[in-house]
């Protein structure tokens, strides 16, 4: 069953210790100035590219950036500039893709990676032991570094947490060139953590900021099958959706809706809520029975960089919320879906991001507490009225937060649109920051790309736990980033 | 990873996906556009801006006013004529980060008959809206294209775009400073820092108070309201207001003999 050697946890795994004296002796690394810019394709940034094949070029890229320092970079699924550096060097870790092992007689199960393995890649070999990632986010194109640095959520926040939550121990090399194993530390205030447990914590949502996470060691989950039993309801309005969210939620593993953010009137903020759990082998259809771990996520293809701006607009917008919206069933009780359907509608085709035009598109993710329905609501209002269309809109309940400092999501209603690039779509974005913060709440900042440095201090009043861990492993500030320079991290 | 969404000899800033800068530095800094710019930017709040002028009231009021508006302001000294200050100038500038977009603001009209006529005002205006400007242009891109983002505005002239008599001497440093920032814009390409200039027509300010109003005329709001746009639009080159394009591409093309009649 077990088709991965069983290695020892930690860092012997591939991972050569370098000692700041042997960094001298590294050859250089090649590189190339390009573009890149994140998901959201706006706002890109030159760099200076490094492919990253080993510890050792890391390790190489650390010593000849000059003066802009270094950001580590995955698969580029951060929407903002999370993960370029420009000027300075960018580390492109995707080459670090092995799967080290899989430890299936553990409870619970457990996976060591490299840090560039995708999601995508590691449910795809953890599956047929019946192990599943416990952590999925809105897409499966991201690694393992990603989903650590930008500590990702997915549909069962509420009963699970972050992808944080999920890491047992995580191999981090730090700005001295050496590689540090860290381990989730077991207590539970950031008061009562020593060193090790708070750069374990601090690098948990760290943004890659405190050095450049090389491999994982992640708790897994089981399943018997590869689907889930859904329940849809279409809600009428905001207060429907989140009255059913409040009260049904819990009996689920898994919730999320998608709502209307472009009709107004009395159906403004119909929405359809999806909610559901591991499919059990018996709940199969019989044909579904002969191959129930099957990994079901269909391609269509990669959307071509032909699109031009304001494809998404007031008419196609509208069709397509209607589409969505009517294709829901009003009711519908222990529908199976497969991984893609129920998970990552998305990314059956591949580039979707390029549909938005040259221009590209951010997104908004906001989190705000439960005592503040009524700034949550508003904001909702804020975006429908403000003539900026988003199709992709979707809601949910948080759980419990975690103790990274710079961690996103925290008890209550979190929501995200996409929007196009558009004139005075600053003044919009600007307008919910301050909605946002006057109810103690925050944006993401996996996909923010236009933040200011003022309200990130007041959306993350942990901010000082950060700065004097990250101050002590890299008092040089040689891991930066673009979103480091504008948030002044 | 994702392709590159462009190809690599397109520039692109740390402007953010807005459009808005989050540092601003004037050089020329008590400009009326230049200033018209910074108001605009501080609309959103947090914007680190660098005041690069002379010493003394009208750079302390200025400084005053924006932070009245919530900007933090960094105070620069600048004299364009003194050539071997400009490189601490530019350092200065720099001291506390990254420059998003950088505005090269200062200039002096002078007096268009004096100054053919007498050569220390001439030299003077050559300095200061030539000399200095490409000393610190050169200066300025080496800092911008190390940190790989940034938008140089250049704030030139129509006067530069076709030389009348009634003015040359100005419109002869016009025309070198816009040759001298359109070809560094094109030198900065596929550095990641982009270069925009601004032709506005006559504008309604301190440079030009006490002289008649000419046609097509603008106020600096509405310089700044397009150079904002124009920005974010990431444009190389604009008119401001934009009919004047058309007004000088005709201009540009009419015979000398007949050039020197028109009332201009």
């Amino acid at each position: 069953m077990n088709a991965f050697p069983a290695a020892p946890l930690g860092n012997d795994l591939d991972l050569p210790h370098i000692r700041p004296s042997e960094i001298e002796q590294q050859p250089p690394i090649p590189q190339r100035l390009v573009e890149i810019h994140g998901w959201g394709r706006a706002a890109g940034a030159m760099s200076h590219l490094h492919g990253i094949e080993s510890v050792a070029d890391a390790v190489s890229a650390l010593r000849s950036s000059a003066g802009r320092g270094v950001t580590p970079r995955g698969l580029g699924r951060s929407y903002g500039d999370a993960a370029q550096n420009s000027g300075g060097a960018t580390l492109d870790l995707t080459h670090l893709d092995k799967i080290l092992a899989v430890d299936v007689a553990a409870e619970p199960a457990t996976v060591t990676v490299q840090a560039g393995v995708s999601i995508d890649t590691l449910m795809k070999a953890l599956l047929p032991f019946g192990l599943w990632v416990p952590v999925l986010p809105g897409t499966r194109q991201v690694t393992i570094g990603g989903a650590i640095a930008a500590d990702v959520h997915g549909k069962n926040h509420h009963t699970q947490g972050s992808f944080g939550n999920h890491v047992r121990s995580l191999d981090l090399l730090t700005p001295d060139g050496s590689v540090r194993t860290l381990t989730r530390p077991a207590g539970g205030s950031w008061e009562g953590l020593d060193d090790d447990g708070r750069l374990f914590w601090t690098t948990i949502g760290g943004m890659g900021l405190t050095g450049a996470i090389v491999a994982a060691v992640v708790e897994l989950q089981r399943v018997e099958t590869a689907y889930f039993t859904v329940d849809t309801d279409r809600c009428s309005d905001i207060d429907d959706l989140m009255a059913r969210m409040s009260e049904g939620d819990e009996d689920y593993n898994y919730s999320v809706a998608w709502f209307d953010a472009v009709t107004r009137g009395k159906h403004m903020g119909r929405a359809v809520l999806t909610r559901g759990d591991k499919a059990r082998l018996s709940q199969l259809e019989p044909k579904q029975r002969r191959d129930p771990l099957k990994f079901a996520a269909p391609s269509f293809g990669t959307i071509p960089e032909v699109f031009p701006n304001r494809m998404v607009n007031k008419l196609t917008a509208k069709a397509f919320s209607e589409f969505w919206y009517r294709k829901a069933p009003q009711h519908r009780v222990g529908e199976l879906q497969n991984i893609t359907q129920f998970f990552h509608p998305l990314d059956i085709v591949a580039e979707w991001n390029r549909l938005y035009g040259p221009n590209g598109f951010l997104q908004y993710q906001f989190a705000v507490p439960f005592d503040e329905p009524e700034t949550f609501k508003r904001c909702f209002e804020m975006i429908v009225t403000s003539g900026h269309l988003s199709c992709l809109n979707v809601l949910k309940r948080f759980g419990p937060g975690n103790l990274s400092p710079l961690s996103f999501p925290m008890p209550g209603w979190t929501l995200t649109v996409d929007l196009p690039i558009e004139a005075g779509l600053d003044r919009l974005c600007d307008a919910l920051d301050e909605e946002v913060v006057g109810a103690g709440g925050r944006v993401y900042l996996a996909k923010d790309s236009r933040l200011t440095a003022q309200r990130f201090r007041q959306m993350y009043p942990r901010l000082d736990d950060f700065l004097s861990v990250r101050n002590a492993v890299d008092p040089q500030h040689l891991f930066s980033s673009d979103l480091a320079r504008r948030l002044e991290i | 990873m994702a392709p590159p969404r462009r190809p690599s000899d397109e520039s692109s800033s740390l402007i953010n996906a807005t459009g808005n800068p989050s540092s601003l530095l004037l050089l020329g800094g008590t400009s009326d556009i230049a200033l018209a710019i910074a108001r605009k930017y501080a609309r959103r709040g947090g914007l680190r801006v660098v005041l690069a002028a002379r010493p003394g009231e009208r750079r302390t009021a200025a400084a005053a006013e924006l932070s009245g508006l919530g900007c933090r302001v960094a105070e620069v000294d600048l004299d364009a004529r003194d050539h071997a200050s400009h490189a601490a100038t530019i350092e200065a500038a720099f001291a506390e980060g990254d420059i998003d977009v950088a505005v090269v603001a200062f200039g002096l009209l002078g007096d268009a008959e004096q100054a053919w006529q007498d050569a220390e005002h001439a030299l003077e205006l050559a300095e200061v809206n030539y000399a200095a400007p490409v000393h610190l242009g050169v200066l300025l891109a080496e800092r911008l294209k190390a940190q790989a983002h940034g938008v140089i505005v250049a704030l030139s002239s129509v006067a530069g775009e076709r030389v009348r008599r009634s003015n040359f001497v100005y419109g002869s440093t016009k025309a070198g400073f816009d040759g001298f920032y359109l070809g560094l814009g094109e030198a900065l390409r596929g550095t990641g820092v982009r270069v925009l200039v601004v032709r506005p027509g006559f504008v309604k300010s301190k440079m030009t108070d006490g002289l008649d109003e000419a046609p097509l005329a603008a106020t600096p709001e509405e310089v700044a309201d397009a150079t904002v746009d124009a920005v974010a639009a990431r444009r190389e080159l604009i008119w401001v207001p934009v009919p004047m394009r058309f007004v000088m591409s005709g201009l540009r093309h009419v015979p000398r003999p007949l050039f020197r009649k028109l009332p201009l």
